[in-house]
């Protein structure tokens, strides 16, 4: 009996060998290619989601996320350059792309896209391909895009006797004086918010005249067009067609329109799904958006969204490229439009049903083949915020037109001094 | 002669600390403000140029300085003194025999102190709103039009003011009730057996006895509103028209936003200079009235 027992495993071996196999053979060697992306707002959230297929792809290449909020985003990537802390990939919006390349941070990705056959420049909307190309060199590669457009009421519109929305500026001010005296004093025609510029930037960036000159070391305000899209959004508050307000008096957008306080809205792709969500059910047929109105026909727009970029400090470039070919393909961006309702940057990921079939993003659609790229200084942000200021006081009636264009040209020449002094030293601001 | 170096070593820790933490950082930032530091200058500090008091001489011809040392002069000339009156009357009405439920009103009072800034911001944007605040709906029973509090240049800085005001009285209502229970109650007996009024008995006991903090409290809040920035910033943006851009929105702006250290660090010095000459102003003041 004795001997029979000690033949046999005692118990707890069997048990045991068996789980140390689990334990220590059966994982996987840890990864130790790591990728550290950062990404702002909501994109942050929803990358988690879309990376366990990339993961089934590279087993071997881990990814680290790090979310951002969108006001702190700016700040916090200038502290990290500063530090040396910068990631390996990072969404970036576009508009901040020069800044970026001025402080030398980010990696030039021509030759990554000359050898890549998933990201296709060609098949990108070409507006938005050029916000990523800062003296002939490819910095970024589109991830979503953002831009602005109408959003209007069409039952208003039809009432005052339009059926269809505006192509031209004349089109447009004729509808919204009809508007205007169909809705009397206490409502209006369009939302025009006094603290944003993106209105009046659209309007600008419609004129064939770039709104810097010689190489960004001017300002280009006082051309014929600028002042003219000047004027024109002054008359829109001098006809009463806009309520002079700034949007942090209009506590709810949505509910503003639904009630026909304005019946015309410039806004980006995001509202498709705020008005979606937040107008009643029975109102939901009388809004729509369009294409903006150009001065004659069919008019620009800004090219807005955000880009991803590799950092210049970066060790992993190489596996970065490959999280980036990624998530530039079309079946993944389908799947960021799903969580997301960003819109693609791809002609080819518009072809998918959920796209081509949303009526409102048709318009979209239709602008983005028209959309133009703005200065890329890195002083911009700071030139249109000016242009705001400046437009305020024309709008308020302390200046003039012409007065205004001046002022504005004088202070951006002062904002673009240190970029002439660089240039003139034979530097790459 | 033991005692000097003993003295040093015990003062050591701390004069270590308000180097490395004050003076080295406000030497910097005095550096600092003699350059074009910008975001050149950090890509590439060969790009930073030593541009002496030039920052200071643009600052001085700049119309949008000139207009947020306006608009704070203006905060601080009504809002002190109006912070001041509001913080007196309130300690004066919780401090009195006759007040009931003292103690909830101290609290109550005290309340708007200690919330979140960002919070009731979001209230007083409601109350102020246009169209469907509770302040026009006020005004439109007195038969007073409706005032586009926040987005009407004349009207943005006293809504601001009367926002700040609300938010910070508090604060001063503790010190002064700590005062006014401080003073000896038989020297108002006594007035009282004199046949002193209540206003005779306000002017000539409580205002004397709470001198010392009244001008501690003044210097205090003179100081802070200086400094007004979370307020324009949570409320209105600076805007509109710039109307409630302060010195250190200014500064905040110029430092953060575009990244300009150089003409942020000189915003900073010109402010603390006002401050500083307003401070020697207040307290010279003082001592002429307790000399006379």
């Amino acid at each position: 009996m004795t001997a029979g027992r000690s033949r046999r495993l005692p118990r707890w071996l069997t048990v045991l060998v068996p789980l140390m196999c689990v334990v220590g053979c059966g994982s996987p060697a840890p990864p130790h290619r790591v990728v550290s992306v950062w990404a702002m707002g909501r994109e942050g959230e929803v990358i988690a989601q879309l990376l366990p297929e990339f993961t089934k792809l590279h087993p071997d290449i881990e990814v680290r996320i790090q979310q951002l909020p969108w006001t702190a985003a700016h700040q916090k990537l200038l502290t990290a350059f500063a530090g040396e802390a910068t990631p390996d990939v990072c969404q970036l919006g576009n508009t901040w792309i020069p800044e970026f390349v001025a402080l030398k941070a980010l990696e030039p990705l021509d030759q990554s896209l000359a050898r890549s056959t998933a990201v296709q420049a060609s098949d990108y909307f070409p507006g938005i391909w050029d916000t990523n190309i800062i003296g002939g060199t490819l910095y970024g590669v589109p991830w979503y895009i953002d831009t602005r457009l109408l959003f209007y009421r069409r039952d208003l519109l039809a009432q005052a006797g339009f059926a269809e929305p505006p192509r031209t500026w004349e089109e447009w001010s004729r509808m919204l004086a009809a508007v205007k005296s169909l809705v009397g004093p206490e409502r209006y025609g369009v939302l025009l918010p006094l603290n944003e510029f993106d209105t009046l930037l659209v309007l600008a960036i419609q004129q064939p005249e770039p709104l810097l000159r010689e190489d960004g070391r001017y300002g280009n305000f006082r051309s014929a067009g600028f002042r003219r899209a000047l004027a024109f959004y002054r008359e829109m508050f001098q006809r009463r067609w806009a309520p002079p307000v700034d949007s942090t008096q209009i506590s709810n957008v949505w509910n503003e329109l639904g009630r026909g306080y304005f019946s015309f809205y410039i806004s980006g792709p995001w509202n498709i799904g705020e008005f979606t969500r937040r107008l009643p059910p029975e109102q939901q047929g009388t809004w729509m958006t369009a294409p903006m109105p150009g001065p004659d026909g069919p008019g620009a727009s800004i090219a807005g969204g955000a880009s991803l970029v590799i950092f210049r400090r970066s060790r992993h470039k190489a596996d970065a490229w490959l999280l980036l070919e990624f998530l530039s393909s079309a079946q993944i961006q389908q799947r960021f439009y799903q969580l997301t309702g960003d819109l693609p940057p791809r002609r080819s990921t518009w072809r998918a049903p959920e796209l081509a079939g949303n009526l409102y993003a048709r318009a979209f659609r239709e602008q983005l083949e028209r959309v133009k790229p703005q200065p890329k200084v890195p002083e911009w942000e700071r030139i249109v915020t000016d242009m705001r200021l400046v437009a305020e006081r024309v709008v308020h009636g302390d200046l003039s037109v012409e007065e205004g264009a001046t002022d504005l040209d004088r202070d951006v020449d002062g904002m673009l001094q240190k970029r002439r002094w660089l240039l003139a030293r034979g530097a790459t601001p | 002669m033991k005692t000097a170096p003993a003295a040093w070593a015990f003062a050591a820790p701390a004069l270590l600390i308000i180097t490395v933490f004050f003076f080295v950082p406000v030497l910097a930032a005095l550096a600092v403000s003699l350059t074009d530091f910008d975001l050149y200058a950090l890509a590439d500090i060969r790009n930073l140029r030593f541009v002496g008091l030039h920052n200071y001489w643009r600052l001085l011809h700049t119309p949008d300085f000139w207009r947020a040392l306006t608009n704070t002069a203006y905060f601080v000339v009504v809002g002190v003194p109006l912070s001041l009156a509001a913080s007196l009357a309130t300690a004066l009405l919780v401090n009195s025999r006759l007040a009931y439920l003292a103690g909830l009103f101290r609290t109550a009072l005290f309340a708007p102190v200690v919330t979140t800034l960002v919070a009731v911001a979001v209230v007083w944007r409601y109350l102020l709103h246009t169209r469907y605040g509770l302040i026009n709906y006020a005004l439109a029973h007195l038969g007073i039009h409706p005032i586009d509090w926040l987005g009407d240049p004349h009207w943005a800085l006293p809504a601001i003011i009367l926002f700040a005001v609300w938010k910070n009285f508090g604060y001063n209502m503790v010190i002064f009730l700590a005062a006014l229970q401080s003073i000896p109650a038989d020297l108002y007996e006594a007035a009282r057996l004199d046949g002193a009024s209540l206003w005779q008995e306000f002017g000539r006991i409580t205002l004397p006895m709470l001198r010392p903090t009244l001008l501690l409290v003044s210097i205090l809040t003179v100081a802070g509103y200086f400094q007004l920035f979370a307020e324009p910033y949570v409320m209105t943006q600076g805007g509109p028209l710039q109307s409630t851009v302060s010195v250190l929105y200014f500064m905040y702006e110029e430092g953060f936003k575009w990244w300009n250290l150089g003409s942020a660090s000189a915003v900073a010095f010109l402010l603390f200079l006002i401050i500083l000459a307003v401070t020697a102003l207040q307290l010279r003041l003082a001592r002429d009235a307790q000399a006379r």
